[in-house]
């Protein structure tokens, strides 16, 4: 394979987002608005919108969540952008990793200097029933979903295989469940912010208060035991397992590597980018990896020029609980099977040897699909600038997001360095 | 049924007009034995809306799965003759054989694959 470079460096000079969660009487174009002024703030040197040249958007299925189709304008005008060019990317729940890479690409082409990208989704408004039927879109509709597949059904398939190939259990994918809530905790974005610790308290209280019998658990796996606080969605995937329905927005700013100084003294670099497709799940010969996720993964390394011993901190998609640990697996911070055994022994903590989703990951942050892959890179832009507070991984200068569109058939892996 | 590829032999489940292996388009069809063996599966509590209103959900879970033919290629269905309440003793590598249910009601009803243990 030959290795493949930017023709001219792209860095991030501003970054912004929404804070996860449900959020009624909002509209997409209200937290993405939010994420635009949070994101113009963030830039050192201030930015005039009037430098910007085109918007790229990442956006799921505003078609199907809010019965708004053509976002892409929509978003635009309402960050004062119109009559500028603005593209809505849809790659499933990668929609706004790969709408980064076209920004990417439009900059290293020539065409322009100055690109915010974005990402979006609105998914509360509907009951979870058509919000299972929405998802389950991003599957194929004709031979997958039929069979009676949901998106939890899909992965929950993928950790059956994976135990039985490897011998990790239920309580493997708990274990990083807890560990992406306490990360969670202390990010004021997050759609739940709470250890699971705090929301067994939560829950007590809320029983003494309307006078039912106050539940008792000897600790947080038994909770996670217990079927009616953590019931089964699909086996072996239960509630706590799952990324949640959420509503959110993002916004990065890129711009020209030679142009970066004139917004930050601290820019962001851009010095990889991957993107791979895959076949349907039943027609894949592996279930416990994703192709597209190694081959998007070996694309930015071979780019970057970095091995994935160099990266400090990452941003991986853990829509389940078995996604993450497949995922440290397929970007090479663990051997294939080894990735369970390394999660139960806290190497992704965030103290550990290799700290994962020190945001909390999708799974505590919040999953508002479309914008789930801006999100990302916004805890890499922290983590590099070290100003991730309390979450704050030391030295950390070289980071990597990997943001994965329904059940692995799209893939898109960035690495970023702070020179 | 499934489609072989003329030019390179290639076996495709479900049929395909375009070989993806050597981009030929001459087909033929080969019936499928109906035999196969389990390799993944999830029992589904919280289902969508074509399988509660079939009956299923949170007190009436089902079980979906992927199935390897005998032949080679794999597919999805749902997986009948197991029990999706103690999804712990359902074996993956467990023999299976072509089934068929049919959902829905009236002009609605249609036919989908799904396969058997036994």
């Amino acid at each position: 394979m030959t290795t493949r470079k930017l023709g001219r460096g792209v860095a991030i000079v501003g970054a912004g987002m929404s804070k996860f969660g449900a959020f009624p009487g909002k509209a997409t174009r209200d937290l993405f608005v939010e994420a635009f002024q949070e994101m113009r703030a963030s830039v050192d040197k201030g930015l005039d919108p009037k430098a910007i040249e085109a918007l790229y958007v990442g956006n799921y299925s505003s078609d199907l969540f809010e019965g708004q189709g053509h976002t892409a304008p929509i978003m635009a005008d309402w960050v004062g952008l119109a009559p500028l060019p603005a593209t809505r990317i849809e790659d499933a729940c990668a929609s706004s990793g790969v709408a980064l890479r076209q920004g990417i690409i439009a900059i290293a082409s020539g065409l322009y200097d100055v690109i915010l990208v974005g990402g979006i989704e609105k998914m509360t408004d509907l009951p979870t029933e058509r919000v299972t039927d929405t998802l389950a879109t991003a599957g194929d509709a004709i031979y997958e979903i039929p069979a009676g597949f949901t998106f939890p059904g899909f992965y929950a398939a993928m950790a059956t295989a994976y135990m039985a190939q490897y011998g990790a259990t239920p309580e493997t994918f708990m274990q990083v469940g807890l560990k992406n809530h306490d990360n969670g905790a202390l990010n004021d974005k997050a759609q739940f912010g709470a250890r699971i610790a705090d929301i067994m308290a939560s829950k007590k209280a809320r029983a003494a208060q309307k006078g039912r019998p106050v539940p008792e658990w000897a600790d947080e796996m038994a909770f996670l035991h217990d079927d009616r606080a953590n019931p089964i969605i699909s086996w072996p995937m239960r509630l706590f397992d799952c990324s949640p329905i959420s509503d959110g927005a993002a916004a990065l700013l890129l711009v020209g590597e030679d142009l970066a100084r004139s917004f930050t003294d601290d820019p962001l670099y851009v010095i990889g980018s991957g993107q791979a497709s895959d076949v349907a799940i039943h027609d894949r010969l592996e279930l416990t990896t994703l192709r597209a996720a190694r081959l998007a993964g070996q694309q930015a390394y071979e780019m970057a020029g970095v091995s994935p011993a160099d990266v400090k901190v990452a941003e991986v998609h853990d829509c389940f609980t078995i996604a993450e640990i497949i995922a440290t697996e397929d970007l090479g911070f663990f051997p294939a099977g080894a990735g369970w055994e390394a999660a139960e022994e806290g190497q992704t903590a965030r103290n550990g040897s290799r700290p994962i989703n020190t945001s909390g990951g999708l799974k505590s942050k919040g999953h508002p699909v479309g914008a789930s892959g801006a999100g990302q890179v916004i805890e890499i832009w922290k983590q590099l600038r070290g100003v991730a507070s309390a979450r704050q991984v030391p030295g950390a200068d070289l980071g990597l997001t990997h943001n994965v569109g329904g059940t692995g058939q799209t893939c898109v892996v960035h690495i970023f360095e702070r020179r | 049924m499934g489609s072989r590829c003329t030019s390179c032999g290639a076996l495709h489940l479900p049929p395909r007009a375009l070989c993806p292996a050597c981009y030929g388009g001459e087909m033929e069809w080969q019936e499928m034995s109906g035999q196969g063996k389990l390799v993944a599966f999830t029992a589904v509590y919280i289902a969508p809306t074509a399988m509660i209103e079939a009956g299923y959900g949170r007190d009436n879970p089902y079980c979906a799965g992927i199935v390897e033919l005998e032949e080679g290629p794999a597919i999805s269905a749902q997986i009948l003759g197991v029990d999706p309440t103690k999804p712990e003793e359902i074996e993956i590598g467990m023999p299976l054989r072509v089934a068929f249910v049919r959902r829905g009601a009236g002009d609605e009803q249609h036919t989908f694959l799904a396969f058997e243990a036994g």
